[in-house]
C-alpha cells in the first residue's frame, strides 16, 4: 500500500486573483498528465489548459516537482488557477475523480517531516507560521521554519561532538602522544558551553511568551475599577461593570495585541475576605492567575486606602495603576493616574503596557527556544554538563557528554558514533 | 563420492580460524581445520601484541566463552601492560606482547588437545553446494570433504597483493600464496566484494639497535593475565624501547612519496585511519615534528624487533634511509622490509548477525574477510562463527550465538559490521559501545557465561572457575551492601566524607572520591582478603552504580526494540507512512529487528515510528518471550 496522493488549496480561501492548489504523492505526475497533457520540465512554470472528461476547467500555470526535490520530498505538482471559488471547486472535483483525496490539516508538513525534508524544529516553525497572529509571531515562526533553531542546535551539537571526540581520544589512545592537557581542556570548554546553554534557557521565556502569548492579570481590591480598566483597554464592554463591590467573580479574559505581542488580559475578582463560597473561589482564581501571569496590573482607587492583599503582589513584573484619577491623585507613589471616565492616562498606560510587553516577550538576537520541549532538552544537556565538571574519571565525563548530546539531538535528530570517530581521526594523528 | 565427512570445516588457520575450529569442536561438532601450513597455525603476522583498549575487552570475552586467545597470550607473553591504568576500570585494557614462537606453540598445543578437532594442511579451492546450502569443500589436493557447515577465515589471502615501492607480489602473507580460487567462489556466489589495504613496518635486527641510547618502557611489575584461568605468568619479561621520527625522517619520506605504493596511486584499497602508514602521518599531520615509535622485541630467542608506528610501503632502500635517520637505529639492519597488502573482503552486510551468509545456508565468514583488522576482532568473530556453524551442522534452525550491543563488545562489532558494513578496516574501540561502563574486561565472565553454557562451548574447568568467581562476587556485593560505617569512623580511617551523621555502606564508600582504597580496606578489612579479580569487579560495580542503573533502564528499553523482530522478506512498501527513500534503505539492509532498523544510517525517527506501528498492527510476536 503506497501512500495516497493528496491535494489542498495552498492559498487562502475565498475570492482572489490566483488560487494555488498543491498536489503531493506518487500519482502526482499521472494526475498532472491527465489534466494538462504531457509533463512540463521539472520546476519550470508552464501555461496549460486544464481539461477533465472533455471539459475545459481553466488556463493555469502548472509546475512539476519530481521528488525528492520538492517541499514534501514526494512527487508534487502546483496548479496556479484563476482564483474564483468555482474554478477551485471544479479542479478539486476533477482531482478527487482521478483518485486523489483532500489533504488533512498539516498533512503536507507532516509528509515533509516524514521524508526528512524538515527537522522537527522546522516543522514546528511551519506550524507556528500558519497560526501566527501578529507580525512579531510571524517573524519568529519564519526564523524557526527556516532552520534558525536547527542551525543553533547544530552549532551546539558540533561543539559537543568536538569535546566528545577529544575525550574519546584521551580514553582510547593512551600511548599515542596526544596533547597532555587534552582532558583538562575538555572540562573547561564544557563549562563554557554550559554557560552558553544556560543563557539560552534564561532568554527562552521571552520567545516562548511571544509564541504562546503574554498573560497580563489585573488585580486589586473590590471596586478598584479593574473591570472598567479591562473594558477601556479592550475597547469594548467585555466585563460587567457596576458600582457594587464583588461584581466580577470569575476571571474574564480579552485578547489584544500590544506592540506585535499577542496578549491575554485577564480581569479578576477583587481581593478581600470573601463573603460567600462563590466569591472565595473567585479570589482563589484571581491569586492563581496573578501567579501565572507574566505581568500584573495592580489597581488602587484614588478614593480608598491601598489594601494589603494587593500591595503584597508588588514586584518587578508589576505595574501600578492609580484608578479613578478624576476623584483625586493616586494614593500610592509611583502609580500611573488613570481615569476610565475622563480617559486621562489611558494612552500613557497603553504605552507602558507595550513597553512591558516588549521587555517580557519578543525575539532574541539568536533564534530562541520557543517551546517547553526545547527548554527540557537544553535543560537536560545543561545538567549533564554540570555533572561533567565534577565527574572524577574521563569515561564518566565522556558518559556525561554522550548524554548531553543525546538530549540535544532530541531537538532535531540523532548523532551517531561515526561522527565522533570522524572527529577523532581528523584532529589527531593516531595509530602506530 | 566423498573423501571425508565432518560436521564443520574451517578454512584458514589464523586467529579467526583457530577460534572457530576450537569452538565448533567444543560444541561437539566433528571439525576439520584446513590451512596451507600447519606450522603457521596461530601465526601473529603483524604486531606481536594481543589486547589493548577495546581489544583487551574482546580477548576477555573470547576467554569467557572458553576461547584460546587469552590462554595462549598468557603462555607466550613477555611484556604485560594494563593500559589506561590511571583511568576507570571500564576503559582499562589488558595487553600482552607475546613471543611469536611461544604463541604459535601455545595455540597449536591447545588445538591438539581439543577433542573432535582435526587440522590438515590443504587449501580449500571451492565450495560444493546443493539446494542453496553448503554441502562440502573441494580441496586443492583434489579431495572432496562433506560438511554440514563451513567457516571461511581467509584473512588477507583473498587475491592478496603485497606492495613494496613499485614492486607488486601476489601473496596472502610474505612467502605465502594468495587464495584466488576461493575469491572466485565467493564472487560466483554473488557475495559483494570490496578491497581494503593494511600495512606492516620493516622488521629490525635487535642486535644492531643501540638500546643504550633509547628510552626504555618496562612492562607492569605485576602482570595482569589475559585469561581468568591463568594463575601466574612464568615467562621472563622484557622491556621495549622508544624512539621518534624527526624532521630528517620526514624529509626522506616526503622526497620519496611518489615511490610509495599507497601514495603513488598503485593501491585502490582503503586503509585504516587509526593505523596509518608513516607516509600518511607525514602528509596528513605535516605540522607534527615527530612521531613516536615503539621498538617491540618479537621473542625471547628471536632478534627480530617490531618498530610499532612506522608501517610503510616505500621501496626497500628508502626504508633503510628512513630507519637510519632515527635515534638508536643509525646502524639498525632491516631483516624484512615493510609492505602494504591489498586484499578482497566481503561486504559484511551480506551476513546475518550470526555471521552466516544471507544467501547461502551453512556458510559462515569470520575475521579480516569481513573487513575487520586485528587479531582480537578476528578471534571473537571466529568463536561466534564456530559456535553457530556447529549448531547449523547439528540441524539448528536459528544459529544461537548472537550477542546484543549491551552484552558484549563482540555483539557491538558484529552488529556494526552486519548493519553498516565497513568503509575502512574495522577496529574495536570502546567509543563504539553505548554501554561502555557495563562492558568491562573485569566482568566478561559474568556477562557471557550463561550464553557459553547454553551454546555448549564452555568446558568443565571454565564452568567451575566462572561459578566460583560469580559466587565470590555476589558474596562480596552482599557484604558490601550490608556493612557500613559512620562519618566519624570514616574520618578516623583518614577518609573525607561529609560529617552529616549518615551511615554509608562499604559499597558506597568504594565509589566516593574522598575514600582511598587504603582507607576503605582499613574500614572494611575483609576487602583485603578478596581475590584480586573479585575486588576489581566490586570496585567497578560500586564506582559505576548510578550510571549502570540508568544504562540498565536504557538497555531494557532498547531490548524491547531489539526483541521486536521484523519478519524476513517484509515488503517495506506495504508499511503506511514510509517514504520511498526509507523503503529503499530498509529494503537494502533487511534489518531483522526494530532495534537494528533504528541504527541504520538515515532512518528518521518518524520512519521508525511508522514501522513500529505497522509491526504492532500486524501482531508480530516478540522473538523472546522472557
Amino acid at each position: 500500500m503506497s501512500p495516497d496522493t493528496v491535494f489542498a488549496l495552498a492559498s487562502g480561501a475565498g475570492r482572489a486573483a490566483v488560487a494555488v492548489l498543491r498536489i503531493s504523492g506518487p500519482r502526482s505526475a499521472a494526475l498532472l498528465e491527465a489534466l494538462a497533457g504531457r509533463l512540463p520540465a521539472p520546476r519550470m512554470t508552464t501555461l496549460r489548459r486544464l481539461r477533465h472528461r472533455g471539459e475545459a476547467l481553466d488556463r493555469a500555470l502548472v509546475l512539476w516537482f519530481p521528488g525528492p526535490g520538492s517541499f514534501t520530498g514526494e512527487d508534487s505538482v502546483e496548479l496556479h488557477l484563476h482564483g474564483g471559488p468555482a474554478v477551485v471547486a471544479a479542479v478539486s472535483e476533477a482531482l478527487a475523480d482521478l483518485g486523489a483525496r483532500p489533504a488533512e490539516p498539516g498533512e503536507f508538513t507532516r509528509r515533509a517531516f516524514l521524508h526528512g525534508k524538515l527537522d522537527l524544529t522546522a516543522a514546528e516553525g511551519i506550524a507556528d507560521l500558519v497560526s501566527a497572529e501578529t507580525e512579531a509571531q510571524r517573524r519568529q515562526a519564519l526564523r524557526q521554519a527556516e532552520g534558525g533553531l536547527a542551525t543553533r542546535e547544530a552549532a551546539w551539537t558540533g561543539q559537543l561532538l568536538r569535546l566528545l571526540a577529544r575525550q574519546e581520544a584521551f580514553i582510547e589512545f593512551e600511548d599515542e602522544d596526544l596533547p597532555h592537557d587534552l582532558d583538562i581542556r575538555v572540562t573547561t570548554e564544557a563549562a563554557a558551553l554550559r554557560r552558553e546553554l544556560e543563557a539560552s534557557l534564561a532568554e527562552s521565556a521571552r520567545e516562548e511568551r511571544l509564541r504562546e502569548g503574554l498573560s497580563i492579570a489585573i488585580l486589586g481590591a473590590p471596586n478598584a475599577g479593574k473591570s472598567s480598566l479591562l473594558n477601556a483597554l479592550a475597547g469594548h464592554e467585555a466585563a460587567i461593570v457596576s458600582a457594587r463591590a464583588g461584581t466580577t467573580r470569575d476571571v474574564v479574559e480579552v485578547r489584544l495585541v500590544l506592540g506585535g505581542v499577542p496578549v491575554t488580559l485577564a480581569d479578576t475578582a477583587g481581593l478581600r475576605e470573601a463573603s460567600d463560597e462563590i466569591e472565595a473561589e473567585g479570589v482563589h482564581r484571581a491569586l492563581a492567575r496573578a501567579e501565572r501571569a507574566a505581568l500584573r496590573l495592580l489597581v488602587f482607587a484614588a478614593d480608598t486606602a491601598p489594601d494589603a492583599a494587593t500591595l503584597s503582589l508588588r514586584d518587578e513584573d508589576a505595574l501600578l495603576v492609580g484608578s479613578k484619577s478624576d476623584l483625586g491623585p493616586p494614593v500610592l507613589a509611583g502609580a500611573l493616574p488613570v481615569s476610565t471616565t475622563t480617559g486621562e492616562g489611558l494612552p500613557l498606560l497603553r504605552a507602558a503596557l507595550e513597553r512591558e510587553a516588549a521587555r517580557l516577550a519578543g525575539m532574541n538576537e539568536a533564534a530562541g527556544l520557543t517551546r517547553p520541549r526545547h527548554r527540557a532538552a537544553i535543560g537536560e544537556a545543561v545538567s549533564w554538563l554540570a555533572h561533567l565538571e565534577t565527574a572524577p574519571l574521563p569515561e564518566l565525563r565522556a558518559e556525561a557528554l554522550r548524554a548531553a548530546l543525546r538530549a540535544l539531538s532530541r531537538l532535531t535528530g540523532r548523532v551517531d558514533v561515526e561522527a565522533v570517530l570522524d572527529q577523532v581521526f581528523g584532529e589527531f594523528c593516531i595509530g602506530k | 563420492m566423498w573423501d571425508a565427512a565432518y560436521d564443520v570445516v574451517v578454512i584458514g588457520g589464523g586467529h579467526a580460524g583457530c577460534e572457530a575450529a576450537a569452538a565448533a569442536a567444543r560444541c561437539g561438532a566433528r571439525t576439520l581445520l584446513l590451512t596451507h601450513d600447519l606450522a603457521r597455525l596461530g601465526e601473529m603476522s603483524c604486531n606481536p601484541a594481543i589486547g589493548g583498549i577495546g581489544k583487551g575487552h574482546l580477548v576477555r570475552e573470547v576467554d569467557a566463552l572458553d576461547g584460546l586467545m587469552g590462554r595462549a597470550a598468557d603462555a607466550a607473553g613477555i611484556h604485560f601492560k594494563l593500559l589506561n591504568r590511571s583511568k576507570g576500570p571500564a576503559v582499562r585494557g589488558p595487553r600482552a606482547q607475546a613471543d611469536r614462537a611461544l604463541y604459535r606453540t601455545a595455540i597449536q598445543g591447545l588445538l591438539a588437545a581439543q577433542d573432535g578437532l582435526t587440522c590438515e594442511a590443504d587449501a580449500a579451492e571451492d565450495l560444493i553446494l546443493r539446494d542453496g546450502r553448503v554441502e562440502g569443500v573441494a580441496a586443492a589436493s583434489g579431495r572432496r570433504i562433506r560438511c554440514g557447515a563451513a567457516v571461511i577465515t581467509s584473512g588477507t589471502f583473498l587475491r592478496g597483493v603485497i606492495h613494496v615501492g613499485t614492486k607488486r607480489i601476489p601473496a596472502g602473507r610474505v612467502d605465502e600464496a594468495p587464495s584466488v580460487g576461493l575469491a572466485l567462489t565467493l564472487e560466483r556466489l554473488g557475495l559483494p566484494l570490496g578491497r581494503l589495504k593494511t600495512g606492516t613496518p620493516p622488521r629490525l635486527d635487535g642486535d644492531t639497535i643501540d638500546w643504550a641510547a633509547l628510552e626504555r618502557q618496562e612492562g607492569d611489575a605485576v602482570p595482569e593475565p589475559l585469561s581468568v584461568l591463568t594463575q601466574r605468568i612464568t615467562n621472563p619479561q622484557v622491556a621495549c624501547g622508544i624512539t621518534h621520527t624527526n624532521p630528517n625522517t620526514h624529509a626522506i619520506i616526503r622526497e620519496h612519496l611518489h615511490l610509495s605504493a599507497v601514495y603513488g596511486g598503485r593501491i585502490e584499497g582503503v586503509g585504516p585511519r587509526y593505523c596509518p602508514s608513516v607516509e600518511d602521518k607525514v602528509v596528513r599531520f605535516a605540522d607534527k615534528e615527530r612521531h613516536q615509535i615503539f621498538l617491540e622485541p618479537e621473542g625471547l630467542d628471536d632478534r627480530t624487533v617490531y618498530p610499532n608506528g612506522i608501517s610503510t610501503s616505500l621501496p626497500e632502500e628508502v626504508q633503510a634511509a628512513m630507519i637510519a635517520s632515527m635515534a638508536g637505529l643509525e646502524r639498525a639492519v632491516i631483516l624484512r622490509p615493510g609492505y602494504a597488502i591489498e586484499y578482497d573482503h566481503v561486504d559484511p552486510r551480506a551476513l546475518h548477525p550470526s555471521l552466516e551468509c544471507r544467501n547461502l545456508v551453512g556458510l559462515f565468514l569470520a575475521g579480516q574477510i569481513n573487513g575487520t583488522t586485528g587479531y582480537e576482532e578476528a578471534a571473537a568473530q571466529g568463536l561466534l562463527a564456530g559456535v553457530n556453524a556447529a549448531h547449523r551442522a547439528g540441524g539448528s534452525m536459528e544459529p544461537p550465538a548472537v550477542l546484543a550491543r549491551g552484552e558484549a563488545y563482540a555483539g557491538v562489532m558484529v552488529d556494526d559490521l552486519t548493519l553498516h558494513g565497513v568503509s575502512e578496516p574495522y577496529r574495536m574501540l570502546t567509543a563504539r559501545a553505548e554501554h561502555r561502563l557495563a562492558l568491562r574486561a573485569d566482568n566478561a565472565a559474568m556477562r557471557l557465561s550463561h550464553h557459553g553454557e547454553a551454546w555448549g562451548c564452555i568446558g568443565s574447568e571454565r564452568r567451575a572457575a566462572h561459578g566460583r568467581f560469580a559466587a565470590a562476587c555476589m558474596e562480596a556485593l552482599t557484604r558490601a551492601r550490608q556493612e557500613g560505617a559512620t562519618p566519624t569512623q570514616f574520618s578516623a580511617a583518614g577518609a573525607l566524607v561529609n560529617q552529616d551523621g549518615r551511615r554509608r555502606s562499604a559499597l558506597e564508600a568504594l565509589s566516593l572520591p574522598g575514600v582511598t582504597p587504603e582507607a576503605a580496606k582499613c574500614l572494611f578489612p575483609w576487602l583485603r582478603d578478596l581475590d584480586g579479580c573479585v575486588r576489581t569487579w566490586l570496585e567497578a560495580e560500586a564506582l559505576y552504580a548510578p550510571y549502570l542503573e540508568r544504562q540498565e533502564q536504557e538497555r531494557q528499553w532498547l531490548a524491547r526494540e531489539e526483541r521486536t523482530s521484523i519478519p524476513r522478506g517484509l515488503d517495506f512498501a506495504m508499511v503506511p507512512g514510509l517514504s520511498r527513500e526509507m523503503q529503499d534503505r530498509l529494503s537494502r539492509a533487511q534489518p531483522d529487528t526494530l532495534g537494528r532498523a533504528g541504527r541504520l544510517p538515515g532512518i528518521t525517527p518518524a520512519a521508525l515510528a511508522a514501522l513500529a506501528v505497522h509491526l504492532r498492527r500486524q501482531g508480530t510476536v516478540s522473538r523472546e518471550t522472557a
